[in-house]
């Protein structure tokens, strides 16, 4: 029924999210926000010689957008700046074109069925709306959606 | 506490609610391969065929534009729109039918009266009083109003089953409140205010009151007058009329002496580049040429919920609500957010550890419509500690079987999330 949305992994990352924790020596962070469902969301990266080592988030949502960040996460570490923003880009393509499933996508590729759905497709994006802020550097007010 | 068969039953003897969902087109269809269950009706009421077919004639056989022109299309389309104007009137039990103006929505009604006679009547160090479960049309303009003319907001503050604490609002009332706006029923948590009261603790403080009749007039008998409300406002739409149009009452020493809202075409006697005068109540308030199909739609649709009968429409949502009330909370884990003692039509609530989107999500797999989200009211969801609600909010053309589904249907959802 909704199997193509909430496929089993989505399902373990919404209960159990991974790098799900505040981060004391974090040195980039960001927030977002989507303004339309309230969820909220607080991101954490170490980023050293342009390479993030770690990554972890805060926050609350439905199981879409937790699952996205705990699995973006996941993803990220070991990323230089320009492949994680690559991967953002390619993300988003997955959520939004028709185009072919990107084999480089590795485990994030179970979001794809949230382009049938795009009342979802803010909730799916909302943590990588907010790496990108963070990888950007400072913004002083959290990023939304909207 | 009654058997589930036994209020089922009960339900199902107030209206004949088979004979009128054959008269709602849309109700007929399939979602997902599911019969639509469709609770959605706060956010906007489905239509009748007799609503869609007031449009389409009009549309096919006497479009004019009203009030100019004397060619026969003109004076036919003229006189559909104004008898909409005096089933308003009996609507609501106006006294006079240039009480009635015609707006876009109980959002525009509410501008209308903060911009217009707020702009007028309000001055720095006055107060405005509005209550916590308003939706942002009945905060957003009067905080406009307030700032412009650095006056204070102030807000009535509710218990925790969602009920306005009457004390308190007694205790804001002072001689420098000029108005007192509130809704008739919450959209957010359904409870059903006081009206009468409040209004008359107003009066004798010396402000007007202005009520929010959105998500009243489709589920109950309005009267102004015994009300003794100065202003009332509802939506068409949620009255199973078309969206665009929407009626604001006040009456008519108080309209009479507000400015203009907006000028233009039809609320003018002469124009000169000199000076204008304006035209007498309603048109005063109803620049440009209006919304004539949703006039005239909206019409058909008060006529409709009139023959149904608005007493037998508020029992029959009664005993469904009270039916829904006792489903939802069989279901474990599951937490209604607003349990007013006088509730009307609506079931919100949050089931733990399960976000409203993936709520609404499941359901609507399952053919079921719901709202989810904030409700347009972020304050009622600050005030409950919650970021948004799973709502269903009920009308006459819904059934016991339907909530049944509802009931059905979250138990999936609980099935999948935990």
């Amino acid at each position: 029924m909704v199997d193509d949305l909430y496929q089993e992994i989505i399902l373990d990352h919404s209960k159990h999210p991974r790098n799900c924790h505040a981060m004391e020596d974090a040195n980039r962070k960001a927030e977002g926000y989507n303004p339309l469902c309230g969820d909220k969301l607080k991101l954490f990266l170490k980023v050293e010689n342009d390479v993030v080592r770690d990554a972890s988030f805060v926050g609350s949502g439905c199981a879409i957008s937790t699952a996205s960040a705990s699995l973006m996460t996941e993803s990220l570490k070991g990323k230089t700046r320009e492949e994680a923003m690559k991967l953002l880009d390619r993300f988003h393509d997955l959520l939004t074109t028709e185009s072919e499933v990107g084999r480089d996508l590795g485990k994030l590729v179970v979001f794809c069925g949230v382009r049938e759905y795009p009342a979802r497709v803010k909730c799916a994006t909302l943590a990588w709306h907010t790496l990108k802020s963070a990888l950007n550097g400072a913004a002083s007010e959290p990023v939304t959606t909207e | 506490m009654l058997t589930e068969s036994t209020a089922r039953s009960q339900v199902s003897a107030i209206l004949d609610v088979e004979k009128i969902r054959e008269d709602f087109p849309v109700l007929k269809q399939s979602i997902h391969g599911k019969p639509l269950v469709y609770l959605d009706s706060a956010a906007t009421a489905q239509k009748p065929y007799a609503v869609v077919e007031a449009i389409r004639k009009f549309h096919e056989v006497d479009c004019a534009n009203i009030h100019r022109g004397v060619h026969e299309l003109s004076q036919r389309s003229t006189a559909a729109y104004e008898e909409t104007r005096g089933k308003a009137r009996r609507f609501l039990n106006a006294r006079n039918k240039s009480e009635l103006i015609f707006v876009r929505g109980t959002t525009e009604g509410i501008n209308l009266v903060a911009s217009a006679w707020g702009r007028k009547n309000v001055k720095a160090g006055d107060e405005i009083i509005i209550s916590a479960l308003e939706h942002h049309s009945n905060i957003v303009p009067w905080q406009i109003l307030c700032e412009e003319k650095e006056a204070k907001l102030r807000v009535i503050p509710m218990n925790e089953r969602g009920e306005l604490i009457l004390e308190e609002y007694e205790k804001l009332l002072n001689p420098r409140t000029r108005m007192v706006a509130f809704a008739h029923v919450s959209n957010a948590l359904g409870t059903v205010n006081p009206a009468r009261e409040i209004i008359e603790l107003a009066h004798k403080a010396g402000a007007l009151a202005l009520v929010d009749g959105a998500q009243a007039a489709p589920h109950m008998k309005v009267d102004v007058q015994a009300l003794d409300a100065d202003f009332y406002a509802f939506s068409g739409h949620k009255v199973i009329g078309p969206t665009g149009i929407g009626v604001l009452y006040g009456k008519s020493k108080l309209l009479n002496a507000m400015p203009p809202y907006q000028g233009g075409g039809d609320m003018i006697r002469t124009v000169t580049f000199e000076k204008t005068t304006y035209a007498d109540l309603p048109y005063k308030f109803e620049a440009g040429t209006p919304n004539i199909a949703g006039g005239i739609g909206l019409g058909a649709a008060l006529d409709y919920v009139t023959a149904v009968g608005m007493d037998k429409i508020a029992a029959y949502e009664h005993e469904l609500l009270l039916y829904g009330t006792e489903a939802l909370q069989r279901i474990p884990g599951l937490k209604l957010i607003g349990t007013a003692r006088e509730k009307a039509a609506v079931l919100s609530f949050v089931m733990e550890g399960i976000h409203p989107h993936d709520i609404g999500t499941v359901l609507d797999r399952q053919g079921i419509a719901v709202r989810t989200g904030h409700h347009c009211a972020q304050p009622v969801m600050d005030w409950f500690h919650v970021p948004a609600t799973t709502r269903a909010s009920l009308a006459f053309y819904n059934t016991a079987a339907e909530i049944d589904a509802l009931a059905a249907g979250l138990l999936k959802v609980k099935e999948l999330f935990s």
